[in-house]
């Protein structure tokens, strides 16, 4: 790993870094608007997408460089407790399939770019609005600081970057420029560029894993010989553990664990602000359910990916940091210009999620912290400004936060950001389906399971973390070991309906819906409804 | 949650039990994880739980596209013949 740069893997790894480059700048050209300075252009690629490219935008979103090396990584070390992912991603399609169409018609009927937008106009409050865009930002900040993990974990083991000894500038100088560039662009084209390069990414990415799961089997003797092998290490390692850690398949104590973490998961994803914004981008209602029909195609891509995972250990693969196992494993097998290749799917699928993700929480910060309390007058274009600004702070902020601190406070932040995130679920969902909920529940509620979750998760050791050392703990009085975000979130929505019940028989004054019924299945064409939203709509939250 | 969406008219019609059973049967099977917490039998070396597991993606799309086809045909059967 430390033992020089790989001089064709890097080259080509930087060729296609470069091609994307000029990529990601020429998109601010693509399907070009009149109307550039609003935040319906630079947010969220004019609300224009077709099937094809949201699917390629929301796959290449989802699917992140940090799920390409992380997932491998957990099967890696412990073996099937790694792969509830699978189940996870098979789940996500029919919750997408039932709530996202009403949340597509009910934010192109009244101009909404965030989750935060819909929650204030359902229900009239401000502050539960300002609870789901505080979350949603600090879910996503770790988020994005994962994605430049990922950019460091193949640097490493091209080589680049240098050993622990080399000046911190120079060890860190690759990161800074794949940053910079990727800052710029965004800043550039907005959802546009990685609208556009999620086509080279995903491309790359199909093709990498088709040649390893077909390629790195033979090379090893097949999959009979891969799982014997993986069995064997994991037979040793609960040996000398003491206790099962690690399995081909889950024991009966870790079978809640695993389904909760794969519902849990699955209710989360689409709480998260990115996955809002790819799907709002899309033209109509039907691409979003067609698109919950080919999306799963990515599933089966990530269940293949995770069994390399087995393939690295039955090719010896020996790493003490997990995250580089699969990069590992692939200089090791591949030749060397195709495992730049397979570097360069892993950078660029870093750069797609973070573009998306700095521009979600920039769009949560400007319409519902800026525009509702610092400045509420703020025209289209000054939104837009304050978007495009705020998109570079995020990065930044990111970027210093894996620079400065340690990789493992990145990590437990996103796992606290997956038990937060879903804590915005009753408002938003439970929104979209019901007015019962009262306001008020909702935002105690929604505190309850933040609070719970944080203290739960905060309480989780593990053998290398006194805090913080994994996602899942007992449930209290079931007694089995689940999911921490998924109890928070049962939690949740028990205090929001005792306390909807209490407030409505108290009457506290319920706040102005601005939405009506035949709003959730209106639909591109319908009338009220147009294709692209004229500019003036856009600037008015709610306005009809 | 509700599987059905149409909260305007919410006439339950048998084709929207279906979608509904489409949408549903995916959690039953997924979260079931004790019906597929083996090794054997194995697949061309691949044990049991992951394969079954993979064989589900495949399988919860087959109904996902069952449940988008159902939902256009109630769709524009709704809207009285206008293309969905």
């Amino acid at each position: 790993m430390k033992d020089g740069v790989n001089g064709v893997a890097l080259a080509v790894f930087i060729f296609f870094f470069a091609a994307v480059t000029v990529m990601g700048f020429l998109a601010a050209r693509w399907r070009r608007a009149e109307n550039e300075a609003t935040l319906d252009e630079w947010g969220l690629g004019g609300r224009s997408f077709g099937t094809w490219v949201t699917w390629f935008l929301l796959g290449g979103d989802l699917y992140t460089a940090y799920t390409f090396v992380a997932v491998p990584a957990a099967i890696y070390a412990a073996g099937a407790a790694g792969f509830f992912a699978v189940p996870y991603t098979i789940l996500v399609y029919p919750l997408v399939f039932t709530f996202l169409p009403r949340l597509w018609s009910v934010s192109h009927k009244h101009g909404y770019v965030t989750t935060s937008d819909f929650v204030r106009g359902r229900f009239g409050s401000k502050g539960l609005s300002l609870a789901v865009a505080v979350t949603g930002i600090l879910a996503t900040m770790p988020y994005i600081a994962l994605q430049l993990v990922g950019i460091q974990a193949v640097l490493d083991v091209m080589g680049v970057g240098g050993g622990e000894t080399t000046h911190w500038f120079v060890k860190d100088l690759p990161l800074l420029i794949a940053f910079a560039v990727l800052a710029a662009y965004t800043y550039s084209s907005g959802l546009r560029a990685p609208a556009l390069i999620a086509f080279v990414k995903d491309g790359l990415i199909y093709l990498v894993i088709a040649v390893a799961i077909i390629y790195i089997p033979i090379k090893l003797g097949g999959f009979d010989e891969i799982f014997a092998k993986a069995g064997e290490a994991f037979a040793q390692k609960n040996e000398a553990a003491g206790k099962p850690v690690a399995g081909l398949a889950p024991g009966a104590a870790g079978q809640w664990g695993y389904a909760t973490l794969a519902l849990g998961s699955a209710l989360a994803l689409f709480m998260y602000p990115h996955s809002i914004t790819a799907t709002l981008s899309s033209r109509s209602r039907d691409v979003i359910r067609r698109n919950t029909t080919i999306l799963p195609l990515y599933s089966l891509m990530l269940g293949l990916l995770a069994l390399l995972g087995f393939m690295a250990i039955a090719a010896g693969i020996k790493v003490d940091n997990g995250q580089l196992a699969i990069p590992q494993l692939f200089e090791t097998m591949f030749p060397d210009w195709f495992a730049g290749v397979a570097f360069a799917a892993i950078g660029i699928g870093a750069l797609v999620p973070a573009a998306i993700m700095s521009i979600a929480a920039a769009n949560l910060f400007t319409r519902n912290i800026y525009k509702d309390f610092l400045r509420p007058g703020a025209t289209p274009a000054q939104e837009t400004r304050v978007s495009k600004l705020v998109s570079l702070l995020v990065k930044v902020g990111a970027l210093a936060f894996v620079l400065t601190m340690d990789k493992t406070v990145a990590i437990n932040f996103q796992l606290l950001g997956g038990i937060w995130i879903l804590q915005t679920m009753p408002a938003l969902v439970g929104g979209l389906f019901t007015r019962w909920f009262h306001r008020w529940a909702l935002i105690a509620g929604w505190a309850v399971g933040m609070v719970y979750g944080t203290v739960a998760a905060y309480g989780v050791a593990s053998p290398t973390q006194k805090h913080f050392g994994g996602s899942s703990k007992e449930i209290p009085g079931l007694g089995e070991i689940g999911y921490i975000g998924l109890t928070a979130f049962v939690l949740n929505v028990l205090v929001v309906v005792v306390l909807t019940f209490v407030l409505n028989a108290l009457k506290a004054p319920a706040g102005v819906d601005e939405t009506s019924p035949a709003d959730y299945t209106a639909d591109a064409g319908d009338p009220g409804v147009q294709a692209e939203l004229p500019p003036a709509t856009v600037g008015a939250p709610g306005g009809r | 949650m509700p599987e059905d969406t149409d909260a305007k008219r919410p006439t339950v019609t048998p084709m929207r039990v279906v979608i509904g059973l489409c949408l549903l049967a995916p959690f039953v099977a997924m979260l079931w994880v004790s019906s597929y917490a083996r090794v054997d039998p194995t697949f061309i070396g691949i044990p049991f739980f992951y394969w079954y597991q993979m064989l589900w993606v495949l399988i919860s799309t087959a109904l996902t596209m069952t449940a988008y086809k159902l939902w256009q045909r109630d769709q524009r059967a709704r809207k009285g013949g206008a293309s969905a």
